[in-house]
């Protein structure tokens, strides 16, 4: 899909974070593979979407250490969609030439490649639309064209459709698929199964901010080897 | 009730000195406000968003200066620009020019603070999503302050407000002088002195349609921009 050469692997190495004597993320180590779709689950408070900031920069982690293959590259190499996404108070195509603009990219090469995209997303019709008008679940594929639009080689997905419904939830999954068959990695929370079963390769799975199981999915589906990750699938309230 | 029918008179009629007033005050103040709002809202934005040692004492001298008294600005003014002043060879004082730096600086601490306080707080809505996006502090200054564009018109606003409404500091670099440098509030304090009324009354009737028309019309581009732009 793209000549430049990847900053993966991402290994965590013993990572943590924590506020004041409070430790949210305990030594985490875990690997992130190129081109494949990681699934991080886990129960309320495991500490998923902290692990996701982690790994993206957004915060920094109080011990250990985050190691992109290509350290220099990494910051523009990689995405993020928030479960609620900030979309700017302007139209939906501004919002992508403004995401494109940040990476310095000239005013008409930018205007050309958020149109493509609007196309390629069949969000053509919404272009001069206010984006904060748009319904949650235009919002959230203006969210995820924007990532596209910037070619990120990983996304990060924190709960991208836990307050959408079924037909956009779909349309979501379709996008991630396609996202991730052009080759871009995929690293995901989810507290939806079901849609970790459909879209997952791997799996890692958190219990409050440790790392418990790291796995291939079918295997973590099929054999949990934790007690917690068991009642967890089986839909046990895990505290 | 014989003065309240001269002013309507006045105003009726399109009295010459009255509309030349008027155009001289619309003029000083509009032009204080474009650059308030030129050097205001970037430094405010910036204020927002950079982190730097003292920030919060400028943040504290901003806020204070909201309330400077005009006849003080007035008087710094006229001590800069006075023959004296280091400003003195510039022969500025008592012009419209002096009137316009006065009412800028009136201003300017209004912009500053208001902005920073409009920002700030988009920021905070912001930060996750523009970090990720890439987008550094600095950067994010023109961002936040489109996207706060309908916020920000009431600070611009009530450094309007300000400037339309004060006395002193025009008063004292201006110096009141007839058909040079009269404004609207200067001159209600002089025919009110003087005893004439009907132009005073005049004056403040229009004064106060201005700032009323002013308001209505930020009210309305508020209004319109929330269900506009979200």
């Amino acid at each position: 899909m793209r000549a430049e050469p990847s900053v993966l692997p991402l290994k965590l190495d013993s990572l943590s974070f924590a506020v004041r004597d409070t430790v949210l993320i305990d030594r985490i180590s875990m690997m992130v593979r190129p081109q494949r779709r990681l699934f991080v689950l886990g129960p309320n408070g495991a500490g998923k979407s902290l692990l996701l900031r982690l790994c993206h920069g957004l915060i920094t982690p109080t011990a250990g250490r985050i190691i992109w293959a290509d350290p220099e590259r990494a910051p523009r190499a990689q995405g993020m969609v928030f479960q609620r996404p900030v979309l700017l108070r302007r139209s939906v195509l501004a919002n992508l030439i403004h995401a494109l603009r940040l990476r310095g990219i000239g005013r008409r090469t930018a205007r050309r490649r958020s149109e493509a995209a609007l196309d390629r997303f069949g969000l053509r019709d919404l272009a001069t639309r206010p984006a904060r008008l748009l319904s949650g679940g235009e919002q959230q594929r203006l969210a995820m064209a924007r990532a596209w639009v910037l070619q990120p080689q990983v996304l990060f997905l924190d709960e991208p459709s836990s307050q959408l419904d079924p037909a956009v939830t779909r349309l979501i999954e379709n996008m991630i698929t396609d996202f991730s068959a052009e080759g871009m990695t995929i690293v995901m929370t989810t507290h939806d199964l079901g849609q970790a079963r459909r879209l997952a390769d791997d799996v890692v799975f958190l219990h409050r901010g440790r790392l418990l199981e790291s796995s291939p999915a079918e295997s973590f589906f099929d054999r949990p080897s934790t007690a917690e990750a068991r009642a967890f699938l089986d839909g046990e309230l895990l505290w | 009730m014989g003065a309240f029918s001269a002013a309507f008179e006045l105003i009726a009629s399109g009295d010459p000195v009255l509309l030349e007033i008027i155009g001289l005050s619309l003029r000083v103040t509009l032009t204080a406000v474009l650059i308030g709002c030129l050097i205001g809202l970037p430094l405010g934005a910036m204020l927002a968003l950079l982190r730097f040692p003292g920030r919060s004492g400028v943040v504290v001298v901003f806020n204070a200066l909201m309330g400077l008294p005009p006849v003080v600005a007035g008087l710094v003014v006229y001590l800069v620009l006075s023959r004296s002043g280091p400003l003195g060879p510039l022969n500025l004082l008592f012009s419209p020019t002096a009137m316009i730096i006065a009412q800028a600086i009136l201003i300017l601490p209004i912009v500053i603070s208001l902005t920073r306080s409009v920002i700030e707080d988009l920021w905070e809505e912001y930060r996750e999503q523009l970090r990720s996006l890439g987008s550094s502090r600095l950067r994010a200054v023109p961002t936040l302050l489109w996207d706060g564009r309908f916020s920000l018109v009431t600070g611009i606003l009530a450094g309007f407000g300000r400037a339309s409404a004060e006395v002193g500091a025009v008063l004292i670099v201006g110096g009141n002088i007839a058909g040079h440098t009269r404004t609207m509030t200067t001159a209600i304090t002089l025919e009110t002195a003087r005893g004439d009324l009907s132009l005073a009354i005049a004056l403040g009737l229009i004064l106060l349609a201005v700032t009323l028309t002013l308001n209505t019309g930020a009210y309305g581009i508020g209004q319109w921009g929330r269900r506009a732009a979200g």
